[in-house]
């Protein structure tokens, strides 16, 4: 009973129902979004993103406006930012990009340690999955529901562009739009998420869930919802691990989900898939 | 008269830049096939993405009836990306438009036995990236099938193909061309061109377009390969020359 009741315990209180919640809702959308994110080797553009748009967060906690908007802004600015310092042909795209996002990550720090500036800046940069509001949580189940749609809808397009992107072209599936059309769930989801997560801890629930299934994968759909899965999951044992523990839940989830990627990874892989995966799909199939 | 089913006119083709390919003018019967000689970066998949409408031509038109089916050389597919042969034959049926939708019962039929076709029934379940060069080709052939194109472009289907797998495409290139169907195949393999009905020798231009017999001469091989040609000697029975060249199967435009 005691186990029970430590397993219950969490729920009783609004705030920490609140933080499981939100992680159930952001590691569905995230999880399952993160297998196109590290198939499309987007990984680190989405830190990038990620980090590039502290500015955006900074201004709307300075002016009184919802998070949300300032991560919509900040990472249209970050995108912009990091596409503009990329075309100079004379740094390398990398090279580019971390200047542009250190750049960014250096102007919300000014603006956030700004003497009159309200002290939240420890809060956009790891986030404060205790403090999720009744909107925030609205914005995530929207994302969870939305993003869950265009998911399922794009998931044939991703596979033949993911696999061969000529050979889609020829099936007229454009590579462009479907990579575009993956951007913008990735900012979508940077915007929701960075509210609970934080600028700097975020990724993980994009990536270390895709990490954690990737080599254990028989197809796409099964990749998506396993990584939905685990990151729904390390999400809500990461939260149950601060409130056990003591810690902060941003980080504390960050670090479960980072440890959940390092299981994942170092478990073996199944046997080649004559068997076992062809089981499965002719389940999957019927 | 038929209209052909491929035709280029005074097409030139770029990657945002200077034309890497100019001067292509050819043009196809359905049913017919050709064969695309060139070295690496000679044009050979500049043409075929200028075909599949990747590329907008600098100037110049091209024309394909329908939307020609792509066969890409496997290994610039993702072979760590978990598909199923059946999961690839089955991309086929995205062809029909209706993308957003799950394939349909008469979808998976058809990935079926376009797989049976190419001879890989029975490994429908296996993962892509497990089967051998050959039978990943055999694989995207299938897709091609259940795409139901008039128009197949196959870029270097042969290269590293075990010799099973290369009979097998062998006699299904013919059994498509009984069917009416166009195929463009390029290769490497100077020899394997005059199996075909026309050839298309590129380097960064057309140097020859015509029936294999009477454009793969001395001059237009030399244009074409350069150094890499290593062996011309003269073919005293077929009035022609024989050409071996060496090839570093990378990345060609």
């Amino acid at each position: 009973m005691d186990l029970f009741d430590a397993l219950l315990d969490p729920w009783r209180s609004g705030i920490e129902r609140r933080a499981l919640i939100e992680m159930a809702l952001l590691g569905g959308f995230c999880g399952g979004l993160g297998f196109w994110v590290t198939t499309f080797r987007l990984s680190y553009p989405a830190e990038s993103l990620a980090h590039g748009m502290l500015p955006g967060l900074v201004i709307a906690a300075l002016a009184g406006v919802p998070l949300l908007l300032g991560g919509v802004a900040g990472v249209l600015v970050a995108a912009t930012a990091i596409g503009l310092a990329g075309r100079d042909p004379r740094v390398g795209s990398d090279t580019a990009t971390a200047v542009a996002v250190t750049g960014m990550l250096g102007l919300g720090g000014l603006l956030a340690l700004a003497p009159d500036a309200p002290a939240r800046l420890e809060e956009l940069l790891f986030g404060n999955l205790l403090a999720i509001s009744d909107s925030e949580l609205l914005a995530a189940a929207l994302l969870a529901a939305l993003g869950g749609f265009a998911l399922v809808a794009l998931h044939r397009p991703l596979s033949a562009v993911a696999l061969d992107p000529q050979g889609a072209s020829s099936l007229g599936i454009q590579p462009t739009a479907v990579t575009l059309a993956l951007l913008g769930m990735l900012a979508a989801a940077l915007a929701v998420a960075v509210q609970g997560l934080g600028s700097l801890l975020v990724l993980a629930v994009l990536v270390a869930p895709a990490m954690a299934v990737r080599r254990h994968a028989t197809s796409p759909a099964q990749g998506m919802s396993a990584a939905a899965l685990t990151a729904i999951v390390a999400g809500i044992a990461g939260v149950y691990a601060s409130d056990a523990l003591d810690i902060a839940a941003g980080a504390s989830v960050a670090l479960a989900l980072c440890l959940a990627a390092l299981v994942g990874s170092a478990l073996p892989a199944r046997q080649a898939g004559r068997n076992g995966g062809a089981l499965l799909r002719s389940r999957a199939s019927q | 008269m038929t209209r052909p089913a491929v035709k280029a006119s005074e097409l030139a083709l770029s990657y945002d830049g200077p034309a890497v390919l100019d001067g292509v003018d050819f043009s196809l019967d359905p049913g017919s096939s050709l064969c695309v000689l060139g070295p690496n970066g000679g044009g050979k998949t500049t043409l075929f993405r200028a075909l599949i409408g990747e590329l907008t031509p600098l100037h110049g038109s091209v024309a394909v009836d329908r939307r020609p089916a792509y066969v890409a050389q496997t290994e610039r597919t993702r072979l760590d990306f978990p598909v199923s042969a059946l999961d690839v034959a089955l991309m086929g049926s995205l062809a029909d438009g209706r993308w957003w939708l799950p394939a349909r019962r008469r979808d998976r039929d058809s990935a079926g036995a376009a797989l049976r076709r190419v001879g890989l029934g029975d490994q429908a379940h296996v993962r892509f990236g497990e089967l051998s060069g050959g039978q990943r080709q055999r694989v995207l052939l299938a897709r091609a099938l259940v795409q139901d194109a008039a128009v197949l472009l196959l870029d270097e289907p042969l290269a590293g193909v075990d010799p099973a797998s290369a009979d097998r495409i062998a006699a299904l290139f013919a059994e498509l061309r009984n069917e009416g169907r166009t195929l463009l195949v390029s290769t490497h393999d100077v020899e394997s061109a005059r199996a075909f009905d026309r050839v298309l020798c590129l380097n960064h231009r057309q140097v020859a377009f015509g029936e294999p017999s009477a454009a793969l001469t001395r001059t237009v091989l030399e244009q074409t390969y350069g150094d890499e040609i290593v062996v011309i000697e003269d073919d005293a029975a077929g009035g022609g020359v024989r050409a071996v060249t060496v090839q570093h199967h990378s990345h060609s435009h």
